[in-house]
């Protein structure tokens, strides 16, 4: 399963002050462990939300754009990764050896795959003979 | 100390601690006795231990030294009951004998800095090609995945002492084989990681073409072939076909969510809606064939040039845009760098759809000639459907009818006999 791991924003990140280079020293060793263990999909690290903008939609797809910086830094995010896990707990494992500080917030969040819309999970046959069989009656008049 | 409460949330945290860790902590083990039975067996002895004493008294700051520190104790509990007619041993216990387990600042810098060639020498071990290939996978999945018994019985479809007696007999056969605990010799390797890598892609074709029932652990099983394969790619960085099949494992996992209808039927590839298909593997899947690539000198070893034929698909929008020039190509190379009639037969198939019907049924009918796929349904599949497009319906009927006699599949014998029909 996978699972998006969210790091909330706080007054530093708002204020669009980039971390030490010891921080990131910590975080990159972090980072390197995950991908080590084959968990590591995908992570970014977002600027602080006055470079960004939110759109509201109104009556009859009319929208507005509302600029950036927004108020509440706890309900904003300011990185995320996506992991792939056998279960939410081993996600919580890893954050808790993640390096963060007193105060930091981190939110993790079950990715929805194939199976979770009820859909069977039943392919029929070993890929090589499937991609066969799927080229074969790509052809087919 | 996290505190967790309630003994079945702190089994579950214990089981992640056990993904997390199970590896190198076998590892570890396996470093100090040389001997990787013995080593699962004190791991498992260290899990019982978490089991026991995690509950009333939390997870440690540092669960994974506290595991090992529990493995090393029994260890040397071990070495000491054992005979002295082992020197090894004996000295290992008189080493250990005045420093309770884990306060081993010396040992603890050595398992530290060692434990990726640990990781590396388990690995190789415990996908040793003197064991059969079920043994393989089933140890490979406890020591290297950290599964329980029971979850690879479930994910397998057999029942659980099945799968126990695979792992013991596999350990037995290290220790009377005298496998050493090693990463081969330079001369070795290629068919030692062979013997891996097959392990790996194994387990992932187990979860991704389930040939026999239902299970929602599958899907599960794929994504830990993908996460052992990733685990392989950091060990060997240096390994084109590490690279290469973690990107055939991607690209072909990209796929997931097209290849079966919402009634479960399956979705034929060129028929698929690629918008389903998850972007972010087939990026990774790219990207890791790239490297693959650099790294193969211009010489692709099997899993990479399958790779590269899979992604001919995943880099176009549309079916109709799909290179069959280029996978004929590459699978002309694939075939003879790893013989096989089963890719002959996915060769004819690109030729057909790169130059027509012709050329691929002379190569479908030297394939038959030779009686290798004889019981295979997809030979005759293949050819009734080069037949029919070259005009021969009675001939493709025919074919399509011992088609159906062949597959043990209900839903392809009803779809074989489906176009038998249709061939008047």
């Amino acid at each position: 399963m996978r699972f998006m791991v969210m790091v909330k924003a706080n007054a530093d990140t708002e204020a669009g002050t980039l971390p030490t280079r010891e921080q990131l020293a910590e975080m990159g060793a972090f980072n390197e462990e995950l991908v080590k263990a084959g968990v590591m999909l995908a992570g970014e690290g977002l600027q602080d939300s006055s470079k960004g903008a939110r759109v509201r939609f109104g009556e009859g797809r009319s929208t507005t754009v509302v600029d950036g910086p927004f108020a509440e830094a706890k309900e904003l995010i300011a990185g995320f990764w996506l992991w792939q896990v056998s279960s939410r707990e081993e996600a919580i494992e890893w954050v808790r050896r993640a390096p963060f500080l007193p105060g930091d917030e981190i939110e993790i969040r079950q990715v929805f795959e194939a199976e979770d819309f009820g859909e069977e999970f039943t392919p029929e046959l070993r890929e090589q003979e499937e991609r066969l069989r799927e080229q074969v009656a790509g052809q087919q008049h | 100390m996290s505190r967790v409460t309630g003994t079945a949330s702190t089994h579950r945290a214990v089981e992640a601690v056990w993904r997390i860790e199970s590896a190198r902590l076998v590892a570890g083990l396996a470093h100090l006795t040389r001997d990787v039975g013995l080593a699962e067996e004190l791991a498992q002895e260290a899990l019982l231990a978490a089991l026991e004493q995690w509950p009333s008294e939390g997870v440690p700051r540092n669960p994974g030294a506290w595991l090992m520190a529990v493995g090393k104790r029994r260890a040397i509990d071990t070495f000491r009951r054992q005979e002295r007619r082992d020197r090894k041993h004996a000295e290992l216990a008189h080493d250990h004998q005045h420093r309770a387990g884990g306060d081993d600042p010396a040992l603890a810098a050595v398992l530290e800095d060692d434990i990726e060639d640990d990781l590396l020498r388990l690995v190789f071990t415990a996908c040793h090609p003197v064991l059969s290939t079920e043994a393989r996978v089933a140890l490979a999945l406890k020591v290297l995945c950290g599964l329980s018994t029971p979850e690879i019985a479930r994910a397998f479809l057999v029942p659980e002492p099945t799968i126990a007696q695979r792992v013991v007999r596999a350990k037995r056969t290290l220790a009377a084989k005298g496998v050493p605990f090693e990463v081969p010799p330079a001369h070795e390797r290629p068919a030692r990681l062979a013997s891996v890598l097959e392990v790996v892609y194994l387990v992932f074709n187990e979860g991704y073409s389930a040939t026999a029932g239902e299970d929602w652990l599958r899907p599960e099983l794929c994504a830990e072939a993908m996460r052992l394969g990733r685990v392989l790619a950091g060990l060997m960085p240096e390994e084109p076909e590490v690279h290469g099949l973690v990107a055939l494992m991607e690209l072909q996992a990209s796929r997931t969510r097209a290849r079966t209808a919402a009634d479960g039927t399956p979705v034929l590839l060129l028929d698929q809606d690629r918008g389903r298909w998850d972007q972010l593997l087939v990026r990774r899947g790219l990207t890791g064939l790239e490297r693959a690539e650099a790294l193969s000198g211009g010489a692709p070893g099997p899993y990479t040039l399958q790779a590269a034929i899979a992604a001919c698909h995943a880099r176009v929008r549309t079916a109709g845009q799909t290179d069959w020039d280029r996978i004929a190509a590459l699978y002309a190379v694939l075939v003879a760098v790893s013989p096989s009639p089963v890719v002959e037969l996915n060769r004819a198939v690109a030729v057909s759809m790169a130059h027509g019907p012709a050329p691929a049924l002379e190569i479908v009918d030297a394939l038959a000639a030779t009686g290798t796929l004889g019981r295979y349904h997809l030979l005759p599949a293949v050819r009734a459907d080069l037949l029919v497009r070259l005009g021969r319906h009675a001939e493709a009927r025919v074919e399509l009818e011992h088609a159906a006699t062949l597959t043990q599949n209900e839903r392809e014998r009803a779809l074989l006999l489906q176009r038998a029909a249709a061939c008047g």
